[in-house]
């Protein structure tokens, strides 16, 4: 990876015939040329590619140059008067996907290598291995790796839904029935964890993504069992118990009937949404121990217990959902501004706290592999449905569409290392 | 048919209304009509319209009876509703709770569920640990006025099953109740004496 040392030159968005990607800090973040693709679902590929560096909101991605850059050898000059520090050259065989980046202003290679594909062009798997190798690409260019090759879960109409993270293969991984809540990811994306409605409680489910096949937690077989979270190594479930003296948070193995541990003693509040830091030492949960609800930090053996978010006394003080950020820097939040949820974060060192959005209700922040995006639910288009924000430049994309999706969860990369 | 066998099948016909009345659970079965050796045209009119008496008056104690057990029924299942984001009883949802009490010690075999339910403001999963105060407040309200712990579950459904859809407070104010569901005994309700 790379030394861009020079970020992009100052580029001219009116330069006629080129479009630049959405550019919020023109100067600082490298151009990116992605030539076109040979080979059967070529043209697929190159616009999946495109699409994912500008998601990535890493690089401004340069389009509408179809001809005179070359294809065997890159036209150096040119590209670089048409704004690119890198060139994206790929090619598609039935077994493998070949990717070379050109460092623009050294003219030579940067990186390359192989992805080996799927030989049907556009299914699922295939296309996962088109976002890895997005994020390949964007981790030689910026030095971070890409979240195009990740999915989301979310509730929709009572099932577990899973997403790619440019809206493609939505599809149910749960029957009907039974309520699902709280999808969270385990670190591997194999399972998910969640919560659903039994007879005389709510369970806490293991769901095989690979199998299909779920198993309920039976550590505290009644009362109310919600909002799992694995644990960073993968090993254990943190998620809320309560019956009829509060709810607190419980640690369990994620995969033996051991017995459960008690986390948190909030004495009859509500202790629950529990997120890891990303060393699996702490976690951020919500609490009503001061009256309403606040996001608190605890380490995982239930000592030190911490307000994390500012307290203010006043009717309208709610701040909820935390999720923490995988760099561990930040935990975002919802918290009620002028009566309606939008979506905050917190810094970990200095506590300085960021308002991310404005338009409509904004809830349940769950941060990307990359600590800069954010999936939330906002109901700014009418019904509640789910938004990718980057925290950095405020850009907003919709990822769903259709019937209401929410509660939603963002795995970790599924790509290659 | 003779008169006599005709006055006979006519008190043999008010006994079994008697006795059809009397498998309701009444308070105080009335008597069987004493049978009538000797009978006069007079005595068979008043036998014919005290039958009927006691026919009418079945029927309307029947109907007392299944009011009164239908106000039982619908205490037991009354609604107790919370303010915002709170899981106090108020002195309205202790009323409530207050007239399920005696029904619930009436009848022995009545297990309930109380479920527990918010409005749709705030973190959905948040609810789900409000919905649970809700219920277990309830449930502790009715345990503290004598009800065995073991005859009531409680359950919350958060947010997740509104009664009534859109924003504002009046569908917020519906939304944000415990309710009662009988999940088993329900099917012999018995009135308290009064």
């Amino acid at each position: 990876m790379i030394a861009l040392a020079a970020p992009a030159m100052a580029q001219d968005t009116t330069r006629q015939g080129v479009h630049i990607g959405l550019n919020y800090q023109p100067g600082t973040k490298p151009g990116v040329l992605v030539l076109p693709i040979a080979g059967a679902g070529g043209d697929s590929a190159h616009t999946i590619i495109q699409r994912d560096l500008d998601f990535a909101d890493a690089m401004n991605v340069i389009t509408g140059i179809d001809q005179g850059i070359g294809d065997a050898a890159v036209n150096f000059p040119l590209v670089e008067k048409l704004g690119a520090a890198a060139v994206v050259q790929a090619s598609l065989t039935p077994a493998s996907l070949h990717i070379i980046v050109y460092d623009v202003a050294k003219k030579r290679v940067l990186a390359t290598r192989d992805f080996a594909i799927p030989a049907t062009p556009g299914n699922a798997d295939w296309r996962m291995v088109v976002h890895d190798a997005s994020d390949w690409v964007q981790q030689a260019i910026t030095g971070s790796r890409g979240i195009a090759a990740t999915r989301i879960a979310f509730i929709r109409d009572g099932q577990i839904y899973i997403t790619d993270t440019d809206g493609a293969d939505t599809r149910p991984v749960t029957q009907k029935g039974g309520g699902p809540l709280s999808p969270q990811w385990h670190p591997t994306g194999r399972y998910l964890t969640y919560s659903f409605f039994a007879p005389r409680g709510t369970q806490i489910a293991v769901l095989d993504l690979t199998t299909g096949g779920a198993r309920a937690l039976s550590a505290t077989p009644t009362g109310l069992n919600s909002t799992p979270a694995f644990s960073p190594d993968g090993n254990s479930i943190v998620y809320t118990h309560g019956d009829e003296d509060g709810t607190d948070l419980y640690l369990v193995p994620a995969f033996s009937s051991d017995p459960a541990r008690r986390i948190t003693v909030g004495h009859g509040t509500d202790n629950t949404q529990p997120t890891f830091s990303p060393d699996g030492r702490r976690l951020a949960f919500t609490s009503g121990r001061s009256g309403h609800p606040e996001v608190y930090i605890v380490n995982i053996d239930g000592t030190e217990p911490d307000l994390l978010t500012p307290f203010q006394f006043g009717d309208d003080i709610y701040r909820a959902s935390p999720n923490w950020s995988p760099d561990g820097r930040l935990v975002a939040f919802e918290s009620r501004v002028n009566g309606r949820f939008q979506i905050e974060t917190i810094a970990l060192r200095d506590r300085t706290v960021r308002q991310l959005t404005s338009d409509g209700i904004n809830e349940d922040p769950k941060w990307a592999p990359d600590s800069r995006h954010l999936v939330f639910t906002s109901n700014r288009t009418g019904v509640r449905q789910l938004f990718i924000l980057d925290s950095e430049s405020g850009r907003t994309r919709q990822l769903t569409l259709g019937g209401p999706a929410r509660l939603s969860a963002w795995s970790r990369s599924l790509g290659s290392p | 048919m003779s008169r006599r066998s005709r006055v006979a099948s006519l008190l043999i016909l008010a006994g079994a209304v008697v006795v059809a009345c009397a498998k309701s659970p009444a308070p105080a079965p009335a008597p069987a009509p004493a049978a009538a050796p000797a009978v006069d045209s007079t005595r068979i009119r008043d036998s014919l319209a005290n039958a009927k008496r006691m026919a009418d008056s079945a029927s309307a104690e029947r109907e007392r009876q299944a009011a009164a057990v239908a106000a039982a029924r619908s205490s037991l299942v009354a609604k107790v509703f919370f303010d915002y984001d709170k899981a106090d009883i108020t002195d309205q949802g202790k009323a409530i709770l207050d007239a399920k009490v005696p029904v619930l010690s009436t009848n022995p075999g009545i297990r309930i569920r109380v479920e527990g339910n918010c409005d749709r403001r705030g973190s959905d999963e948040y609810n789900l640990a409000l919905g649970q105060r809700r219920a277990a407040a309830a449930k502790r309200y009715l345990t503290d006025h004598g009800i065995d712990a073991a005859r009531i579950d409680i359950i919350s459904y958060g947010a997740e099953r509104p009664v009534a859809e859109g924003d504002g407070e009046d569908a917020y104010s519906q939304n944000r109740r415990d309710e009662f569901a009988i999940v088993a005994g329900g099917d012999n309700l018995k009135v308290a004496a009064q």
